[in-house]
Parts: structure tokens; C-alpha cells; sequence
């Protein structure tokens, strides 16, 4: 074999292993693409489903999400836009991108996020024009990354549905403890505003230690100071003027005129 | 293995000779994804695949490869495979790809794979070694679902996600060992298993390699 050992030999062998290797990998890729775009598309809507509390088990994700409309907002006056389009608009990557976003700057940025996009998705459920759920993506700073999820508002856009997070990296068994369903089950029925009183300022809405007492406050996580304080920030954040504070201001007119 | 048969290569691996129980190789992942059965069935399926077909190719291309490259050359087969095979549980098991997150791309680094590859492939025809690869998978595969059982059934009181022991917190009377949860546990079952094994067939018990000398006087363990 000490044919196999010249220089030729080895960087022939070396060349055709690449070329062959990469054509299986990339063929690999490219054909279960679409599959696995596919699948990535039904996770995110099943996260959808779940915080609104309409997900069955077993059923196609797909035919489950035909009762939710997905509408654009734009952050910065709380209507509806056309700007984008809401089925394809990737708002995560909108937010890097200067001309869709802008920066945030120290007080304001409490969810330590430091650019905002322009637009938002709202997830709405039931009848568009005036929907029992509204979905809102939310997203902000936890311990150790970024945390991300929906945040479920009923009709009234002040009593809280429930709240999940699809993607974070807190600590298992402490901060991590944000997927545990008993504390999310708190949620449900909690106000951002006491009696649905929009004072000025803040959202009331917020994670409390040593016992929750009232509608607006939810227990924190035990061991997890800086995740509850994170999770308190973002969702003050986006339910702030910041965040989708206009456009829910505009739901609760339209709500009390109707 | 002087002479080497289809059958021989096929089941040794699984008792006899068993890569993690015997040869020590592989426990890293044996430690993450044994927390439930389901994740160490797929992982174990992952690794037959890769150990079987890396074994294969390394095998049908052994009288070209120059040995100054080889390891590289049986690197970027395995690592090929690895990747074919993240590919298709993102696109069939997203679910479980999800729950085995950076331990399929790991299976690159598992030394079982390289090892075969090396120990077996390069000397051995292809359906041999197509053998030996599935047989080394499986007893990997049988040493993971072993520990997968206990640390999920004592650890959640269920069995791939069905209640066997209904946990305290749903109303039943079992109380759930959190630490079986916990990658630790994994080693305490492999040691148990080890012991097991070795108690059954002591011929896997290896020699001492030197000896302790006894105490002579009691000051001395002091």
C-alpha cells in the first residue's frame, strides 16, 4: 500500500471525500428543508395555540390555526398596517435591521433590549374586528439570554390569558421554572391595570415575592430573582407606549364604544 | 475477534463485549439523554445508523485510504453522517431533535464511532463491517434504554410518557426521585450494570494492574 502513502494519492483521496461528503450533506439539507421549515412554522404556531389555551393534542396544527388571524401593527402609532406582510414578516431580524427599527435608549430599554422594530405581529382569535384573544409576541432580557414567548390578552386588552416562553436559557430548576405550567397557570385572569384603570405610567402588571395578593401581581420564581425581574420587565415593556401600549389603548376604546 | 463472523460481530457487542459496559466508551451521552426512554430510543437509532454506515464506507474505501490522512478521512465520513442524521429527525422527530438538541451533533465525537472505524472498519470487508457497526450501535442502544428505564421510571414514575407510578403531585403515592432525573444518576446505573454484567460473566473482570500492599501497622492508614 505505499502507493497510498504518495502525495498524490493522498490529496486525491483527501479532494474526492470532500466533494462526495459535502454533495450527500448539502443534498441532505436542501431536500428536507421545506419539512423542516414546516415543522419549525407548526412549533411556533402551537406556541401560539397553547398561550391562547386552544391547542388539542393530536389535531393538525395547521387547521387549529385557521382561527387565528395574524395582523401587522405598527409599534409607533398602535394601528394596523399593510407595510408588511404579516404571514412572512420575520420581525426578530427587523429588529437588527436600522431601517425597520429604532435604537432604545437607557430608561426606556428596561427589557434590555436595545433595538425595537417598527412593526409587530398580533396573533388575534375569533372574529379579527373584534377578537376574544389578542397574542402579542413579547421578548426581553432574562438571566443569562434572551428570553422569548406570547404573551395572551382576553378582548378587554387588560385581563391576562396566559403567558409562554418558546425560547430562553435560564437556569433548569430555577429560572428555567418559567415553563413549569403550575406557574403559568397564575396568569390567567391577572390585570396590567387594577379594574382595568389605566393609570398613567407603567403597567401594573408585575412578579412579586412572598405571596401574590391582588390581580395584578403574579409570584415569582423562587431562586430565580434576576428571571422574575426580567420576566416583570418585558412584559411591562411591551404592554407599555413602548411596546403595544397604543394599540391596546385603541382596543379598549373601541371595546367601551361598541 | 481473530475470525471474525457475521453472527459473532452481530451479538457479542450487546453482552459480551459491549462498548460503554466493557470498553468504557460513549458514556458522556450515555449521561445526558437517558432521562426518558423515548430520547435514548432515538439517540440509540441515531447511533446504529451512524456506527453501521460510517463502518461501511470507511470499509468499502479502506484500500485507498493513505494512513497518514485516515483519521481525518473517517472524521469527515462520521461527521457527514451525523449531520444527514440531524437533518432528518429536524425534519421527522422535530419534537425529539428538540429534547436531543446538541447531542446528535456530539454523536461526531462519540468514541464508539471512531473506534469501530479504526479497531474494525479499516482491516474488514463492508458487510462485516456493516455488522460489527450495527452490533456496537446496539449494545450501546441496550445499555441506554437499560438506564433510560430506571432513571424514568424512579424519576417520573412513567414509561415512554405513559404514568406507571402515578407521581405524588398527581394525586398518586409515588414520590419521584428528582436525582434520577439528573445526569449523575446515569453513572450510578451504569456502575450497577457494570457490576451486574461482570458478576455474570467474570471473565470481563479485568486484572489488577498492580496491588495494594496490606497495612502493616495501623499508624500507617493515618
Amino acid at each position: 500500500m505505499a502507493s497510498n502513502n504518495s502525495i498524490k494519492k493522498t490529496l486525491i483521496v483527501a479532494f474526492a471525500l470532500c466533494i462526495v461528503c459535502s454533495v450527500i450533506v448539502s443534498t441532505a439539507a436542501v431536500a428536507l428543508r421545506p419539512q423542516q421549515a414546516f415543522n419549525q412554522e407548526a412549533d411556533r404556531k402551537s406556541n401560539i395555540l397553547q398561550v391562547a389555551g386552544l391547542y388539542q393534542p393530536g389535531e393538525s396544527i395547521t387547521k387549529q390555526f385557521e382561527q387565528v388571524t395574524p395582523r401587522a401593527v405598527d409599534l409607533r402609532t398602535g394601528e394596523y398596517t399593510d407595510a408588511v406582510d404579516p404571514e412572512t414578516y420575520d420581525q426578530f431580524s427587523a429588529s437588527r435591521d436600522p431601517a425597520q427599527s429604532r435604537t432604545l435608549s437607557g430608561e426606556k430599554d428596561i427589557a434590555g433590549l436595545s433595538r425595537q422594530e417598527n412593526y409587530s405581529v398580533v396573533y388575534l382569535v375569533g372574529d379579527p374586528q373584534d377578537p376574544e384573544q389578542i397574542i402579542l409576541p413579547v421578548r426581553g432580557q432574562g438571566l443569562w439570554g434572551l428570553m422569548r414567548g406570547y404573551l395572551a390578552l382576553r378582548g378587554d386588552a387588560n385581563t391576562i390569558e396566559g403567558i409562554t416562553f418558546y425560547s430562553h436559557s435560564e437556569t433548569p430548576g430555577l429560572g428555567g421554572e418559567v415553563d413549569n405550567p403550575k406557574w403559568k397557570a397564575q396568569w390567567d385572569g391577572k390585570q396590567i391595570y387594577p379594574e382595568g384603570e389605566v393609570g398613567e405610567g407603567r403597567p401594573e402588571i408585575a412578579l412579586v415575592k412572598g405571596g401574590a395578593s391582588g390581580p395584578t401581581e403574579v409570584d415569582a420564581l423562587s431562586g430565580a430573582t434576576l428571571t422574575s425581574k426580567g420576566v416583570t420587565n418585558l412584559v411591562q415593556f411591551w404592554l407599555s407606549d413602548a411596546g403595544f401600549g397604543n394599540y391596546l389603548a385603541k382596543i379598549r376604546d373601541s371595546a367601551e364604544g361598541a | 475477534m481473530s475470525a471474525a463472523t457475521p453472527k459473532g460481530v452481530l451479538i457479542t457487542p450487546i453482552f459480551k463485549n459491549n462498548p460503554i459496559a466493557l470498553q468504557i466508551l460513549g458514556i458522556c451521552s450515555a449521561l445526558a439523554v437517558t432521562s426518558s426512554m423515548s430520547v435514548s430510543l432515538v439517540m440509540a437509532l441515531a447511533v446504529i445508523a451512524v456506527t453501521a454506515f460510517s463502518n461501511l464506507f470507511v470499509s468499502l474505501i479502506r484500500n485507498h485510504i493513505p494512513s497518514s490522512i485516515r483519521i481525518i478521512v473517517q472524521m469527515t465520513i462520521i461527521a457527514s453522517l451525523v449531520i444527514v442524521v440531524d437533518q432528518v429527525l429536524k425534519a421527522y422527530a422535530y419534537e425529539m431533535s428538540k429534547q436531543l438538541s446538541v447531542f446528535v451533533g456530539l454523536i461526531i465525537t462519540n468514541c464508539i464511532v471512531m473506534g469501530r472505524a479504526e479497531a474494525f472498519a479499516m482491516q474488514n470487508g463492508p458487510v462485516l463491517s456493516f455488522l460489527d457497526g450495527v452490533g456496537n450501535g446496539l449494545g450501546y442502544g441496550v445499555i441506554l434504554m437499560i438506564v433510560g428505564f430506571f432513571r424514568e421510571l424512579l424519576g417520573s414514575g412513567s414509561l415512554f410518557g405513559v404514568t406507571i407510578l402515578t407521581p405524588v403531585q398527581d394525586g398518586g403515592w409515588y414520590v419521584p426521585n428528582g436525582l434520577m432525573l439528573l445526569p449523575p444518576s446515569a453513572f450510578f446505573v451504569i456502575g450497577l450494570l457494570i457490576w451486574v454484567l461482570r458478576s455474570v460473566q467474570p471473565e470481563q473482570v479485568e486484572e489488577n494492574e498492580f496491588k495494594m500492599k496490606e497495612n502493616t501497622q495501623p499508624k500507617e492508614a493515618v
